[in-house]
């Protein structure tokens, strides 16, 4: 195109020493950020092999002369992770068990929540009124984890200390005595699912809403005078048109089944919940970080990676064999 | 024009309905959303002692405003709160000049490396080496308890070059070219054309960024638990939950916050956290109105490459 290329010689047969010269300040700008990325994206990536040595920190020597003198195990630290007989098996495998239980609900509840949000602010017919609600439905996605954990630990707890979610429920007559939320590992994974739904259920129909934008007013008319009602047009136009977002949406967060977060279990995971509120993540910080116990925590990271590798092609091989959108 | 009008002439009986049972669920879950930070706010000017009796709703029942003169006589508060306005500042300014630079030279079409290096960048959205690895990282160079480890190693993020590389490359072509025809350098084209140009998308990833970096804890629990000096606003407002969670919430000594508060007026660990939690999030409240639009505009830029 004009001044880059001179008329005849095709970029790619001219040498690059040629090409250099001209957009050497093009390299200035990105070849530095390349480097930068290598560093801290990808070198980490050799950490792995920790997970198939057994780690001894010893003073004084480099990541690399670290890593050199380490005991090769091969597979230990997996079969050890994996071990249903030893403590720590069965607390990596509940930690598993954790992680399903709370995403699972966070995925189902989060999906059609959002999808039928997504389908009621559609219908709002004034904007003012629109725009309120969206503001307001928005807010909470902006406040810090650990702002929301303070609130959710401030609702959960007992009258006396604020808690007004108890209050609320005695004061309809649900419960008559108040209920110790956080002190009873039965009612954590709902509380994971409800701080999430709390902080990004307004936020998460945002991707919904754009795409019931783009929808031809054309098919809303012709569907009217085809005899269609309300909720016939929601059914057959606005959900059938939007079906392409919602299958990618539903790919992601398959691939994210074993990510339900960090934040809220560390935060509020205390004596009596950790059954039910330790999950990969805290897992993994509980003993690699606090006790020092790294090749064990990567272990558990990469059979993490892994299997989310596997949900998410598996779940986009299902869709594209059922002549869906697919990631990729 | 004219969906409108035949919408218009159905309403009887069904859309009556619909509508109002429509507005009574919207209307639950924005007061579902709004109570949890009202009633904090509410609780942050409510004498302590007061508090103790619960029930306070949406408004103080005996105002004070000792829990904020308390909170802001607190030291580790006052610096954690500079401290969070500081990184949050060198992590947008950093952000911005290198995302920039980098999004620019990768938006030009005759960049041949550009393509190579973007998948580079967006490979890194779908996978990450884990924790363990990236804290014997950033210890082997040295940045445990030191200011660099709030900055650099969160110097660009994909997400946000991905989104400024869209928006580049809307910028006609025969404007770049008439520039360089006038003997304009790479370098000046960016500075003085393709910056101001982009004003939008970069006032849209600085927030992104800013409220990113306010509201983050984790670096500083990690790596700089060690160093008051750098505790940030966001790992105070944990420690003092931590310390809630672990005394129980029977308990009068909730935090060591709390305590040193203690005595000096009718403050208790109660309304304590619950100023200190607004204290943390005023920031965010004072901007949100200009926030809503940008991260709006941005998701629906991103949601358009993937």
């Amino acid at each position: 195109m004009g001044i880059t290329t001179s008329p005849g010689v095709s970029a790619k047969k001219r040498p690059w020493r040629v090409t250099f010269k001209k957009q050497w300040q093009l390299y200035l700008m990105s070849f530095p950020m390349l480097f930068y990325l290598l560093l801290f994206a990808y070198v980490p990536l050799l950490g792995w092999v920790m997970a198939f040595q057994e780690f001894r920190p010893r003073f004084g020597l480099s990541p690399i002369g670290q890593v050199m003198s380490n005991k090769w195990v091969g597979l230990e630290n997996f079969k050890t992770l994996l071990d249903n007989s030893t403590i720590l098996g069965q607390r990596f495998l509940q930690s598993v068990v954790n992680t399903l239980g709370q995403s699972l609900l966070i995925l189902v509840l989060g999906f059609f929540l959002t999808i039928m949000l997504s389908l009621l602010l559609n219908e709002l017919r004034q904007t003012g009124v629109k725009r309120f609600v969206q503001n307001v439905l928005y807010l909470p996605h902006f406040l810090s984890w650990v702002i929301v954990a303070m609130l959710a630990s401030t609702a959960l707890s007992l009258p006396g200390s604020g808690g007004f979610l108890n209050d609320f429920l005695m004061k309809v007559h649900i419960i008559d005595r108040p209920i110790q939320f956080l002190a009873d590992p039965g009612y954590f994974w709902g509380i994971v699912a409800g701080t999430h739904l709390w902080k990004n259920l307004g936020w998460n129909t945002i991707i919904y809403m754009a795409a019931m934008t783009s929808i031809d007013p054309n098919l809303y008319e012709a569907a009217s005078i085809d005899g269609a009602n309300r909720y016939q047009k929601m059914w057959h136009v606005t959900l059938a048109s939007i079906r392409p977002t919602i299958v990618l949406l539903l790919i992601i967060n398959i691939g994210m089944l074993l990510t339900s977060g960090f934040e809220i279990q560390w935060l509020l995971g205390q004596g009596v919940n950790i059954v039910r509120s330790e999950n990969i993540d805290v897992f993994v910080l509980r003993y690699g970080i606090k006790m020092g116990n790294f090749s064990l925590a990567t272990a558990a990271g990469i059979l993490r990676t892994v299997v989310s590798i596997i949900l998410l092609t598996g779940s986009n091989f299902v869709a594209r064999s059922l002549k869906q959108e697919t990631l990729f | 024009m004219k969906s409108k009008i035949i919408r218009r002439g159905k309403l009887h009986a069904e859309p009556l309905i619909f509508h109002t049972l429509n507005y009574v669920f919207l209307a639950l879950l924005c007061i579902a959303m709004l109570y949890p930070i009202v009633n904090t706010i509410a609780v942050s000017f409510n004498d302590g002692l007061d508090a103790v009796r619960g029930g306070i709703g949406l408004w103080p029942r005996a105002f004070t405003l000792d829990n904020y003169r308390t909170v802001l006589g607190m030291h580790t508060i006052l610096d954690a709160f500079w401290m969070s306005v500081y990184r949050t500042v060198v992590q947008v300014v950093t952000n911005i000049v290198v995302t920039s630079m980098l999004a620019f030279a990768l938006s030009r079409r005759e960049f041949k490396p550009g393509r190579p290096i973007a998948l580079i960048f967006v490979l890194t959205m779908y996978f990450n080496a884990g924790l363990i690895p990236n804290f014997i990282l950033i210890q082997s160079l040295g940045m445990v308890n030191s200011f660099a480890v709030y900055w650099v190693p969160t110097m660009i993020s994909a997400f946000n070059l991905i989104i400024m590389r869209t928006y580049m490359r809307t910028i006609p072509e025969a404007l770049l070219e008439s520039a360089k025809l006038d003997g304009a350098s790479d370098f000046r084209i960016y500075l003085q054309i393709v910056m101001p140009l982009s004003k939008p998308v970069l006032a849209t990833v600085a927030l992104f960024v800013a409220v990113g970096a306010w509201n983050t804890w984790f670096d500083a629990f990690i790596y700089n638990s060690g160093s008051q000096r750098l505790s940030v606003l966001q790992y105070e407002l944990q420690r003092v939950l931590a310390s809630a969670m672990m005394q129980g919430q029977q308990s009068s000594q909730s935090s060591q916050a709390a305590q040193a508060g203690m005595g000096l007026s009718m403050v208790t660990p109660q309304t304590i956290r619950a100023t200190i939690t607004v204290v943390a999030a005023v920031p965010i409240l004072i901007v949100y109105p200009f926030l809503q639009r940008y991260f709006v505009h941005g998701v629906q830029l991103g949601g358009v490459k993937e």
